[in-house]
């Protein structure tokens, strides 16, 4: 003991603890940011935020090395040199905001829909959505056309909500997790902190996954799929619960539209729409009177089985029309068992076991509530079984159905909203009656007519010109896509570089890495943001580019807004946006400058208002004429929404001071965030945690809140009206029509019940010529081409093979350190492959985004992920191969345009090994030099 | 060399649930991060954004492929993090020359104090387990040190007393305490779930134990057995759609 060192247990950690918000991904997690002389020394998760409760991942802890990364930009830049060369000139802010009016203003004052302002994986889209209007551009999306917007729009038609930022399981109370493909960011730590609390009390987790890792690893039971069939075997087991009756005739009955009436008669003009009363209410039969009633009159009864004849029209109820389509022998288990990959055995089990827990396991809460029909209940009866899914189910070409799918099924289980289900998490449930619908009317020099995005109704609200052309860029909108909720950002480039349907002056993006990671048909994109028309000009004129780092996409803009890391910056996590709420509170949250930046950059946001205030946008100027804001702090604090309403929810000023939720601005609310730890949180009280939709305990507490103006109670739509309104047009009726070619495919798609139909590239390509399924995961440590940049990070993740399954693996020969040629009807790569047993037969992946290209990110020429990483991309296009027909058929879902990564097919054979991964690039210069060869970080002495 | 205490007052450590952990690497990094800040020298990092990136981790996470036996079973990924198991008979003391390494009295702790480390790297050597790095910038063995200088830290909240690595773990699948207490919370979770020795044939007697995966693929199991256990929940109320409204007016009747 006495020859023991004497080590010091309680050193000084820091000098102080600044708390923001986490963006090292899309999750948005609470930090501690341990400061030691003014220098950031240590980051771990905020015990107190709703999001992380104290946990940080891989990516969180290492967001030290991002913030200090040598790739990080230094100052605005204009390019000098060709187009991708990446050689650019350093200038000044004044400079650089001169250059983006000088070429803006004009478009704006002559033709604002010249602009395409696209923002990839922005946080702020209410800002910059906002801005985009009042500059007058109908061209304005994120990037969720490319990611899940099939998740977000197929839950909020269906349920008025979805999954990640609109909801989550029941952690504390399910028994019965199913997980379908999720990308890891939707949503990282929450996920980890369910599946532990699960397994923690010995419940179980089914993952449905072709590829067995992260959280398909730790599921008790593993569904090793096949990629797009997701849908199919859904609906086997919709087949199997209806067929044995274990579906909750209550919850069907009071709180879907399963009871309501539809026009059943093939000549009526409006077959296939919903029964409604004078006052538009939806009817259903009463059981109590047998005659049609409105379905929230207080104390009616609706009827599922009763059918109804009028005027010689019979309606039938939707569950009539629901047993028929999946009480076929379509959806048996053993017809879909082939396609799906999965015995038809093993999904009889499946769905026993989801009925088992749901109806032998029932739960119940002694809260009472009161429903929209003013009826009282004693408790909340619970169906503890819990599902979550993002990109896997959604990024196919029948993702949208496939998503409606599992929310069918969640219903019918009566487990949405119910204790151990799946409940909305605050501003959601959110009715699509509430939400805007799109606007695209440009008047030069003045705002657009509304907001850009939204949930179409029906034909009448297409973001179509007079002529019926589109009248987005990106044909967001049109018949091509009609409920394309987020807009497609993956169609902008090769769109405006096509002049389909019309040519642009100016492409503004934000941190959307367009010309690698970030597009289908990586080449090829290359190719249309370099050329040149027949008088020497770039097809896409202008490109102006925000980035924090030296990203692939940098080389590729003519003007370079040099972004902040998000340590040295302003955000507001709003509820107007992408909240950060929980399900038992409303919550949203900022980032605040825990450090100064020591280079010569600004936030994007603060960038877009001194380019607003420049240009003298409406909505940034005052009546005489002086700008509004002067930066993004500033509007966070005083930009009202509607009187009362701002961005941060938290600590506005009151009649009788603070007030939370409504109120008037308050100077001193970002202090007020940062004294609470960067959030702000208010709890729903306990009988108006579940049941939401229809539980006016909870709306009332919504309208206080400022989440609806008035109450909103809604039924969940297992039919969905607006697209049986589509089929409609597609069969003649109606005064907006759809152009020929796309009648069928409407009539077929755009089904108001579920459907499932293979994925698009099936149809597309000779299935036996290329048979096998290539997708890509994120890894859990990475985010997108962020991470590579990142000392710590790519020494986890540095390389991604191909993961092949044990199947190809031998029909092949492969051995360890082996090459393979990968070949898509689109494009061809050469790359390293490894041998993976717990894979789908069929399937073979890789790591996204690991592959880099050289002299990007600060990275050595010689870094593996420039050398050995490759991306898949290159045999993805944005366009399906041509039909002959001289069309451009996107690689989207036809409902919602989300771009289709997942419907790749490939064939692989044995490669000699190449120098370097093929196909490989030229490098681009580095605007910022290379990194340091040795790190030794140590802030404090 | 130098010699280990007869007998420690405490057997701190960590016990790491492998039904759980999901391979996320968040106990990886977050170690690098106290611990390059911390106690010792940095944990440095060599051609950090070259071709051959190279750095000193005290914990990392290796992942395995498991095929079961049977033909039909689905082959299993574990992951498997893996930092120093701070041995009852730890052969990295016992061979250090110089005095460096050693196991603490009151905790157990295999520490290493660097002011008297050569780095001759004998130490790394003698662990079975791969749990030591030789930190190449500053020639010094750097090691877990299962955050000496957080469990006990008076300048952190009591909560935060613990390894950066199991506060910062999502799915909350490692657990620290005392193993040599049979009533604490993670001896208590051990004898529960059947925590095991790190290859225990190497008589290293380790502190830190491991929780085995729970039986996987149940269901598969016994749907591929054929054995009908589930089958009478899904015994059919119709066959038809027309039968299914039938049954749905008189299910209906009786709600």
């Amino acid at each position: 003991m006495l020859d023991q060192p004497k080590v010091d247990t309680s050193p000084k950690v820091s000098d102080e603890v600044r708390k923001t918000t986490c963006y090292m991904c899309a999750c948005r997690c609470g930090i501690n940011v341990h400061m030691k002389d003014g220098k950031v020394a240590y980051i771990e998760g905020n015990r107190d935020h709703p999001v992380n409760k104290g946990v940080l991942c891989a990516k969180g802890s290492a967001g030290i090395m991002q913030h200090n990364a040598p790739s990080r930009l230094r100052a605005p830049m204009k390019r000098v040199g060709p187009r991708g060369s990446g050689e650019f000139e350093e200038i000044s802010w004044d400079e650089a905001l001169e250059i983006a009016a000088g070429w803006l203003e004009p478009i704006r004052q002559e033709d604002p829909s010249k602009l395409a302002f696209f923002t990839g994986r922005d946080q702020s889209q209410s800002f910059t959505s906002f801005w985009a209007q009042n500059f007058g551009t109908p061209n304005y999306a994120a990037h969720g056309g490319f990611c899940s917007v099939n998740m977000a729009a197929a839950g909020i038609y269906t349920m008025g909500g979805a999954f990640w930022e609109f909801g989550q399981p029941d952690w504390d109370h399910t028994k019965l997790f199913m997980i379908f493909g999720v990308a890891e960011d939707h949503d990282s730590n929450p996920i980890k902190i369910g599946i532990g609390k699960i397994k923690a009390r010995g419940a179980k987790v089914i993952g449905v996954n072709p590829i067995r890792s992260g959280y398909n690893a730790v599921a008790d039971e593993w569904v090793g799929i096949t990629p797009g069939t997701d849908g199919l075997f859904i609906l086997a087991l919709v087949h199997e619960l209806l067929k044995a009756g274990k579906i909750d005739l209550t919850y069907l009955a009071q709180f879907t539209n399963a009871p309501v009436l539809v026009n059943s008669d093939p000549d009526s003009p409006e077959y296939g729409l919903l029964m409604r009363d004078k006052d538009g209410k939806l009817l259903v039969i009463d059981r109590k009177t047998g005659k049609p009633a409105p379905f929230d009159k207080k104390g009616v009864k609706p009827d599922l089985s009763a059918t109804y004849r009028q005027a010689g029209i019979t309606h039938r109820p939707v569950m009539h029309l629901l047993a028929e389509r999946y009480m076929s022998e379509e959806f048996s288990p053993e017809n879909v068992s082939g396609r799906c990959g999965i015995s038809a055995r093993r999904i009889k089990a499946i769905a026993s076991e989801l009925a088992r827990v749901a109806f032998e396991e029932e739960i119940v809460l002694n809260h009472e509530w009161t429903d929209f029909r003013g009826e009282k209940h004693k408790t909340m009866v619970g169906r503890p079984v819990s599902f979550h899914s993002m990109r896997g189910i959604s990024a196919h070409s029948n993702g949208f159905q496939t998503c409606r799918s599992l929310h069918l099924l969640q219903i019918l289980l009566g487990s949405v909203e119910a204790p151990g289900g799946f409940r909305f998490k605050p501003p959601y449930p959110k009715p699509v009656s509430i939400h805007p619908t799109p606007h695209c009317k440009v008047t030069p020099g003045k705002p657009l007519d509304g907001p850009h995005l939204g949930f179409v109704r029906g034909p009448e609200d297409l973001a179509l010109k007079e002529d019926g052309s589109p009248a987005r860029i990106d044909k967001a909108y049109t018949w091509e896509n009609p409920m394309s909720a987020h807009g497609l950002m993956h169609m902008v480039i090769s769109n405006a570089y096509a002049g389909d349907p019309y040519k642009i002056d100016t492409l503004f993006m934000y941190m959307a890495n367009m010309s690698w990671n970030s597009s289908m048909n990586t080449s090829g994109v290359i190719d249309m943001l370099t050329d040149k028309d027949e008088s020497g000009e770039y097809v896409i004129p202008r490109i102006i580019y925000s980035d924090a780092y030296s990203s692939e996409m940098v080389a590729y803009a003519d003007l370079i807004l040099p972004d902040t890391t998000y340590l040295e910056r302003h955000d507001c996590i709003s509820l107007l946006d992408r909240p950060i709420c929980e399900a038992d509170g409303a919550a949203d949250a900022i980032r605040w400058p825990v450090v100064e930046p020591d280079r010569d950059v600004k936030g994007f946001q603060t960038a877009l208002i001194l380019l607003a205030n420049k240009m003298g946008l409406p909505g940034f100027t005052n009546e005489d004429g002086t700008a509004k804001y002067k930066d993004y702090a500033d509007y966070i604090v005083n930009h009202e929404r509607k009187p009362g309403i701002g961005p941060l929810a938290g600590w506005r000023t009151g009649e009788k001071g603070v007030s939370h939720g409504r109120g008037a601005p308050n100077e001193a609310q970002l202090q007020s965030y940062i004294d609470n730890g960067g959030f702000f949180v208010k709890h729903i009280p306990e009988n108006c945690a579940y049941m939401k939709p229809w539980n006016m305990g909870y709306q009332d507490w919504a309208v206080e809140l400022g989440l609806y103006d008035t109450p909103q109670p809604y039924i969940f739509d297992l039919y969905v009206e607006t697209m049986r309104k589509f089929q409609l047009a597609a069969e003649g009726h109606g005064e907006r029509q759809p152009p020929d070619h796309l009648r069928e495919r409407i009539k077929k798609m755009l089904d108001p019940l579920p459907i499932w139909y293979p994925p698009f590239e099936d149809d597309a390509v000779d299935l036996e010529e290329y048979p096998v399924h290539a997708l890509t995961q994120r890894p859990m440590a990475m985010y997108h081409s962020w991470g590579t940049q990142n000392a710590w990070l790519r020494q986890i993740h540095g390389r991604n093979p191909l993961y092949l399954p044990t199947k190809i693996w031998e029909a092949n020969g492969f051995e360890e350190g082996d090459w393979a040629t990968v070949t898509s009807v689109h494009g061809e790569i050469t790359v390293p492959v490894a041998h993976m047993a717990a894979l789908n037969e069929n399937t073979v992946w890789t790591w996204n985004a690991i592959g880099k290209r050289k002299g990007a990110w600060a990275l050595d020429n010689d870094a593996p992920e420039a050398t050995k990483g490759f991306l898949l991309n290159h045999l993805i296009h944005e366009l399906l191969p041509p039909k002959g027909d001289g069309l451009r058929w996107s690689n989207s879902d036809p409902i919602t345009g989300q771009a289709a990564w997942f419907d790749l097919r490939v064939k692989i054979k044995k490669a000699q090994a190449p120098a370097e991964a093929q196909p490989a690039f030229d490098p681009i210069k580095s605007p910022v030099g290379h990194g340091p060869d040795q790190l030794t970080w140590k802030v404090g002495k | 060399m130098t010699t280990l205490p007869e007998k420690t007052q405490r057997k701190m450590g960590l016990v790491i649930d492998l039904d759980t952990c999901v391979g996320c690497h968040a106990c990886v990094v977050s170690c690098k991060g106290w611990n390059t800040e911390n106690y010792g020298a940095p944990l440095s990092d060599q051609d950090p954004y070259g071709g051959d990136p190279s750095g000193t981790f005290l914990n990392r996470v290796h992942s395995y492929e498991v095929k079961p036996l049977a033909e039909s079973a689905a082959a299993q990924l574990i992951h498997f993090p893996k930092s120093c198991l701070h041995c009852e008979d730890a052969p990295c003391v016992t061979v250090c020359p110089t005095g460096a390494s050693y196991k603490r009295v009151e905790d157990g702790i295999v520490l290493v104090n660097e002011s008297n480390c050569i780095g001759c790297g004998l130490c790394a050597w003698a662990c079975p387990y791969g749990a030591r790095e030789m930190d190449a910038a500053e020639g010094v063995m750097k090691k877990c040190t299962l955050c000496v200088d957080r469990i006990y830290n008076e300048n952190l909240p009591e909560e935060d007393r613990v390894p950066a690595c199991v506060r910062t773990c999502p799915a909350g699948a490692r657990h620290f305490g005392d193993l040599g207490d049979p009533e604490s919370d993670v001896s208590k979770l051990v004898e529960e779930r059947g925590g095991m020795d790190l290859m225990p044939e190497q008589g290293t007697k380790p502190v830190n134990k491991y929780l085995p995966p729970r039986p996987k693929d149940q269901v598969m199991a016994a749907s591929e057995a054929e054995i009908d256990i589930l089958a009478p929940l899904l015994a059919p109320v119709a066959e038809e759609p027309k039968g299914f409204i039938g049954w749905l007016d008189k299910a209906l009747e009786k709600i």
